[in-house]
């Protein structure tokens, strides 16, 4: 007997690779936001900080429901994307990674952010009497020395996308194959008589990449904490 | 290569209004806490921003408000060495040493890694973690990688102070060593006479944020509130130290632990050999305390006690003060004066 069937393995498979893409394409924008945050006096900051936490505080539905009025074919973005790039994303295994990346951020940013405000700023002043510039003294020193916070805020943002359910099901709802995720399929699962053992061995898959993720990122942040401290 | 400073600054409660120029060698900014020492650093380089000013370095202005110059840390080429070292803990000796290397021209660079391991000495460091260095070992670490970032100037903010006892006397050595090999100008920040006394020769003395002395570190041994201890000060006429005699007296200061006592007229390495004559010996902690008279002025050092049986010298006799190291200037004929220009 197989341990999972062939629509348990595709949910699994689609989820792992919508979580890895939506956190390799938020990588690079949450941690300029979090430097942004950690680092920089601007005006409109707190509006950043805002719009930043604003997927983690809406129902996952009106994120979801927003982005399809955006990104959904007829939407602003949606259509430009499709007329210039052909890019669909509405109904698409892409979209879940937009939804995804989306309501992961708020967990990456806070994450990085922390890193970020743990490193020493006497490192970089250092950094820079030795004649580094500011890029090379984020590069250098600043982005080496909260790596270990970055890496567990992509962890964490991994397990989120990979558990993302509200958005995903408004903006591209639930296709076997192409826009079923874990706990999407958990859902349809759930409304099939009989189909509860399926939905049981997701659930239990679902909590042991949750608690992986959860000690991982821990392990990561502590070690962050210890070499910034340098002992 | 010469620093000019002129900065005005107010900290909350505390005004400095603080101008000096730094001839070459080393440059001692000395005073107790609170007296503006670290703003005057701070300010050279780069880190603190004087509400008004112009610092200079060897005719190119790094500073100057009133034609809104100010050229960032990174493009100051000043070596700046912490009092905390500020070693980054993400790499090892070898990779802190060459941290500041790769931005350097190759015109400016003053030392290869080589030159700063032998002149440090931190060959069995470099594979290290900085962690796990002592307090000296990071200071000398410091150093050397403010040394391979090629500055034109090394500033060194109270590189001593957070150090004790044992790891002070590890350090000193190798700070003479570098201002004696290292043919760069240096700031050095400190509110300790003894290292003031062994390391500059360009004293500015501040206090409460104002320049209240500066001139030749000779003339600082003699100021009020030297210790005796510290720094042995003679006032002597040029026959004495074999200078033509132009009417005019010089002062000679060295340290207790440089003097040596000889018979008169036998050859030595010494830099200096005065004539003097035996008032007394006492004993002391297994050592002879001998007290010598020269040109009217009493110098007591020690002497092991086998020393001076071998000499055969007493009370009355005449003999050699042989100095391996000391300071000499020019005594001034009147009680110091404020703000003397530094010699060309």
């Amino acid at each position: 007997m197989e341990w999972l069937t062939a629509q348990e393995w595709m949910a699994v498979r689609l989820s792992l690779k919508v979580a890895f893409w939506a956190t390799m394409i938020s990588l690079p924008a949450g941690i300029f936001i979090a430097y942004l945050l950690a680092r920089k006096e601007f005006y409109g900051k707190q509006l950043l900080n805002g719009l930043v936490h604003l997927p983690l505080i809406l129902p996952p539905v009106v994120t979801g429901y927003a982005l399809l009025l955006l990104f959904g074919r007829r939407g602003a973005i949606g259509g430009f994307l499709e007329q210039s790039f052909g890019l669909v994303l509405a109904f698409r295994w892409t979209g879940a990674v937009l939804a995804g990346a989306i309501m992961a951020f708020p967990l990456m940013v806070r994450a990085i952010r922390l890193s970020f405000e743990a490193v020493d700023s006497r490192l970089e002043e250092a950094a820079g009497t030795l004649g580094a510039n500011p890029f090379w003294v984020f590069f250098s020193v600043t982005l080496p020395l909260a790596w270990p916070g970055v890496l567990a805020g992509a962890i964490l943002a991994f397990a989120k996308a990979m558990g993302e359910f509200g958005a995903t099901i408004t903006f591209v709802s639930n296709i076997p194959g192409q826009t079923q995720t874990i706990p999407s399929a958990i859902y349809a699962f759930l409304q099939v008589p009989g189909a509860e053992g399926s939905a049981l061995r997701l659930v239990g898959l679902s909590v042991l990449v949750a608690m992986a993720a959860l000690f991982g990122s821990e392990y990561l942040a502590r070690r962050a904490r210890k070499r910034t401290v340098g002992e | 290569m010469k620093l000019s400073v002129e900065i005005t600054h107010v900290f909350s409660g505390f005004e400095a209004d603080i101008q000096f120029d730094a001839p070459r060698g080393v440059t001692a900014v000395f005073g107790p806490s609170g007296s503006g020492k670290s703003t005057v650093v701070n300010a050279v380089g780069g880190l603190l921003r004087p509400d008004a000013g112009r610092i200079s370095l060897g005719g190119r202005v790094i500073l100057d408000t009133a034609r809104g110059i100010d050229v960032p840390p990174h493009r100051r080429r000043v070596g700046y060495v912490f009092q905390d070292a500020r070693l980054f803990p993400h790499l090892n000796v070898r990779n802190n040493l060459l941290f500041g290397q790769r931005f350097a021209r190759r015109s400016s660079r003053i030392a290869t890694l080589e030159d700063v391991i032998d002149l440090l000495g931190i060959a069995p460091l470099l594979e290290r973690r900085t962690p796990t260095l002592s307090g000296g070992e990071k200071q000398r670490v410091a150093i050397g990688r403010a040394l391979l970032a090629g500055p034109e100037i090394l500033l060194l903010d109270e590189p001593l102070a957070s150090l004790d006892e044992a790891r002070k006397a590890e350090v000193l050595p190798y700070l003479e060593r570098l201002s004696a090999e290292a043919d760069i100008p240096m700031l050095y920040v400190s509110h300790s006479r003894r290292e003031v006394h062994r390391l500059a020769q360009w004293v500015v003395e501040l206090a409460a944020g104002r320049v209240t002395r500066q001139g030749p570190a000779a003339d600082f041994a003699a100021g009020p509130g030297a210790a005796k201890a510290e720094g042995i000060v003679l006032t002597l006429p040029g026959p004495a130290l074999g200078r033509a005699d132009d009417g005019g007296l010089w002062r000679l200061s060295f340290l207790p632990d440089d003097a040596l006592l000889s018979a008169p007229g036998g050859r030595s390495s010494a830099a200096h050999e005065l004539a003097a004559i035996i008032r007394r010996v006492g004993r002391a902690e297994g050592r002879a305390m001998v007290t010598l008279v020269l040109a009217g002025q009493e110098v007591q050092i020690a002497v092991p006690e086998a020393a001076l049986a071998r000499l055969g010298l007493g009370p009355g006799d005449s003999a050699a003060l042989l100095l391996t190291r000391a300071e000499v200037a020019k005594a001034p004929l009147r009680p110091q004066a404020t703000g003397n220009p530094p010699p060309a």
